[in-house]
């Protein structure tokens, strides 16, 4: 070992890259923070709503606009990233799923639902629209 | 408590079961009953903005007018506005070191996110009361 104690170098951060549920966990964590900044818009379309016929017009040209519609794109599927993965933690918090192969099955399973809903939803969304 | 018991802490404290930070364990609890909850009203509340994507603003009052659209507008805004600002406050004790910044940003949001769900919910009720 490079330290020439012969035990084993703690993660070196230059060449550390990070396993997969590390950057599942960091995502939920960003995701959170972006779905809170994200209750900004609720906030505009309910009081627009309640404010008057022309405030709602321009909360709804907001949302329909090009950055609007990438803005509900971004925020549905961190929505569902968040709601998976917290689904995930609520399963570890029962003590269940800790195992490395479960952690792995599970990081394929939250991305692969958090990916297939926000499709689905988009689809249906687009439909109905 | 027995007196040959190995534990260093007393029964009074163990009693309490608020542990060294003095919190006990409320903070996170409060953080996954608002998480469970969230389960359903997300969906819900999905489905409606879906519904109302291209709605105008007849339509869209109409929805919240129904007394069911309302209780459940309300608390998902309610609850996320909770389990918002008990995440947020986590993040910033994560990252944030000096103690005054730490408390002031943690009073920021979590005024902030009161101020956005009383919105909300006033936004909510004044629709379905038809002010």
């Amino acid at each position: 070992m490079a330290n020439g104690s012969g035990r084993p170098l703690s993660p070196h951060l230059q060449v550390y890259k990070l396993p997969r549920t590390a950057l599942l966990s960091i995502t939920h964590r960003i995701t959170g923070v972006g779905l809170a900044v994200g209750t900004l818009l609720l906030t505009w379309w309910l009081v627009a709503a309640a404010t008057s016929p022309a405030a709602y017009e321009r909360a709804q040209h907001f949302i329909g606009s090009f950055f609007g519609l990438l803005l509900m794109f971004g925020w549905s599927l961190a929505l569902y990233y968040h709601l998976c993965n917290g689904i995930r933690h609520l399963v570890w918090d029962a003590g269940k799923a800790f195992e490395l192969s479960e952690a792995d099955r599970g990081n394929q399973i939250v991305i692969g639902a958090a990916a297939v809903l926000t499709v689905l939803t988009w689809i249906i969304g687009l439909a109905v629209w | 408590m027995a007196s040959n018991s190995k534990t260093l802490r007393s029964p009074l404290q163990i009693a309490r079961g608020l542990g060294s930070a003095k919190h006990g364990t409320e903070h996170w609890w409060h953080q996954r009953v608002t998480a469970i909850a969230l389960v359903p009203l997300t969906i819900w509340f999905v489905f409606g903005v879906i519904r109302h994507l291209g709605a105008d603003h007849a339509a869209f009052v109409a929805w919240l007018e129904s007394p069911f659209s309302a209780l459940m507008m309300v608390l998902t805004a309610v609850v996320t506005f909770h389990h918002a600002q008990a995440g947020l406050q986590v993040v910033i004790e994560d990252y944030v070191h000096n103690e005054m910044a730490k408390i002031l940003s943690i009073l920021a949001v979590k005024a902030l996110c009161f101020v956005l769900g009383a919105a909300c919910v006033i936004a909510v009720l004044k629709i379905s009361f038809g002010a």
